[in-house]
């Protein structure tokens, strides 16, 4: 049984309606990929699993509907949503910004032993702790994000493109941690992206998105093989 | 007229006027902190903060009349109860319009402002009542200046409260997500954070710090159900000087608003009468040279 199940799928912002049922299903352990044109509904799926917009038809997670629930409580079922443009806690500290993300936790020594384990990942930001986060670059502010769920101790992260606007080889070292943290912590992984290229090599299993449905799904080698994948999205 | 002026200012009697400036100033102080907290969960302010310290400076009044209870216990259950009253009113009152447009929000905040006096005023009556202060109002001399330890008091119970709401807010868990989901809803919700929680508490722990400040005002003036409306005026004036988003500002605020009055309506002949408009232009001369007050964040947006 799939950790996460989505079943036909529809959102709307207001009268119109963004996502025309999807359907798509996530391994417990996988790294799986949503690619796409902007306004696809990439963004839109991510926010209707974390309970941000509102749906109809079937969100599974873990054996329990999910669908309806309001993000806090999403949360709550330690499903972790960096999203778009990474939900900065700008005016706070580093340090503030990664015990929000253990805000909820009672279990103190667990937190402390979750904070060295992120910053075994992120060497660089026990020593930047106390500096405000709106001040850090934006390869920083990703790793921020991508630490700050970490410290929910999530089962699911959502991640919204990680790589946006971000030089090339800070994609790479996002990526590799991406995928460490998979293997490393055991956490399942949805990933939307425009960098299909990257997106592909990290993901078992990828789904492409065409104006709010599922146009084409597969294992992600077999999607770098696929021709008309190559051309839209791949560019050769 | 001009060596009258000079005839009566001397250097102690200055001194004197701003010792008892920095008192009344902690009255003034301790609600403009109420009204900071207000904003800084919301963005709003809250007209009715006076009339909810009044309310339960009255219910503190009860508890020692008619329950003679001691006032250093009435006093904790007092702040207390205001607290638990200040995050019913936002859940029950508040929530509807949480989301509405900041000036549907005052006019919610005016209409609380003639709830809590008319309630006052039903339950206990529109009689001057005198209320007791925990200190005495005999003088002390300090370096050759006069005031009384309920002055001492004032100033004193007023940057506790400052000490007790910073340490709260820059240490604790609750105070963390209290400041992230006032400035960051949608993302601390992502989080797991019950935003609207954190707002009722915000309101709480505004009603508890002016339940303080009503407690602080009622034995100078006498209890009464209109006896905060000047106050809130003063405090809107020291949480304006103060940069309206900043706890610490309200305090020097009202300090500063406090020494000020108490030298002009010393100095300046006739000046008694134009204390409340002097508020005012107060207000004025901030909003136009400094937006952001002494101690605000001047919001610049990208656009």
């Amino acid at each position: 049984m799939p950790l996460l199940e989505l079943e036909n799928v529809t959102a709307s912002y207001g009268s119109i309606e963004v996502l025309h049922g999807i359907s798509l299903a996530v391994d417990e352990g996988s790294v799986v990929a949503m690619l796409g044109a902007n306004g696809a509904g990439k963004s839109t799926t991510l926010r209707a699993i974390s309970g941000m917009v509102k749906v109809s038809g079937g969100i599974t997670f873990s054996g329990r509907s999910i669908a309806g629930l309001p993000p806090e409580d999403v949360a709550r079922r330690r499903i972790a949503h960096v999203p778009e443009g990474r939900g900065m806690l700008a005016q706070l500290t580093v340090l503030e910004n990664l015990q929000m993300g253990a805000c909820l936790r009672r279990d103190g020594d667990g937190v402390k032993r979750d904070l060295e384990r992120v910053f075994g990942y992120f060497p660089w930001m026990p020593q930047r702790s106390a500096q405000t986060a709106g001040l850090l670059s934006g390869g920083e502010q990703q790793m921020l994000a991508i630490a700050r769920a970490l410290m929910m101790r999530p089962r699911l992260l959502l991640l919204d493109e990680p790589s946006l606007g971000l030089a090339p080889t800070v994609v790479r070292s996002i990526f590799e941690i991406i995928g460490r943290i998979n293997r490393e912590e055991g956490v399942t992984i949805l990933l939307v992206e425009q960098n299909a290229r990257i997106a592909l090599r990290a993901a078992a299993r990828a789904y492409v998105l065409e104006v709010g449905e599922i146009a084409v799904s597969g294992s992600g080698r077999e999607l770098a093989r696929n021709e008309s994948v190559r051309r839209s999205y791949l560019g050769y | 007229m001009a060596t009258d002026l000079l005839l009566t200012v001397s250097i102690q009697g200055v001194v004197q006027q701003i010792v008892f400036g920095l008192a009344t100033g902690g009255l003034y102080a301790s609600l403009a902190l109420a009204l900071v907290l207000i904003y800084r969960a919301m963005e709003t302010l809250n007209f009715a903060q006076g009339e909810m310290a009044t309310f339960t400076t009255f219910i503190a009044w009860s508890l020692l009349t008619y329950l003679r209870l001691p006032y250093w216990l009435v006093f904790p259950v007092t702040v207390a109860l205001a607290v638990v009253g200040g995050v019913l009113v936002e859940r029950v009152i508040i929530r509807p319009v949480e989301r509405a447009p900041v000036i549907t929000l005052v006019l919610v905040t005016i209409g609380l402002f003639a709830i809590f006096n008319g309630l006052s005023g039903i339950v206990w009556g529109y009689v001057v009542r005198p209320f007791p202060s925990p200190l005495p109002t005999s003088p002390v001399q300090v370096g050759g200046v006069g005031l009384s330890y309920q002055d001492l008091g004032l100033i004193g119970v007023s940057t506790i409260v400052l000490v007790l709401i910073w340490l709260f807010f820059a240490r604790t868990r609750i105070g963390l997500m209290m400041r992230s989901a006032a400035l960051y809803p949608q993302t601390s919700r992502l989080l797991g954070v019950r935003v609207g929680w954190m707002l009722a508490l915000g309101w709480g722990l505004a009603a508890g710090v002016g339940a303080v400040s009503g407690m602080l005002v009622a034995p100078i003036t006498v209890l009464d159900p209109n006896m905060m409306q000047s106050v809130l005026l003063y405090a809107f004036t020291a949480a304006v000087l103060g940069g309206i988003d900043s706890p610490v500002g309200a305090v020097v605020g009202g300090l500063v608003v406090g020494v000020l009055l108490a030298l002009v309506g010393t100095y300046v002949p006739h000046a008694e009468d134009l204390r409340l408009a002097f508020g005012f232009i107060v207000i004025l001369v901030v909003l136009v040279f400094r937006p952001g007050g002494l101690f605000g964040h001047v919001h610049v947006e990208r656009v």
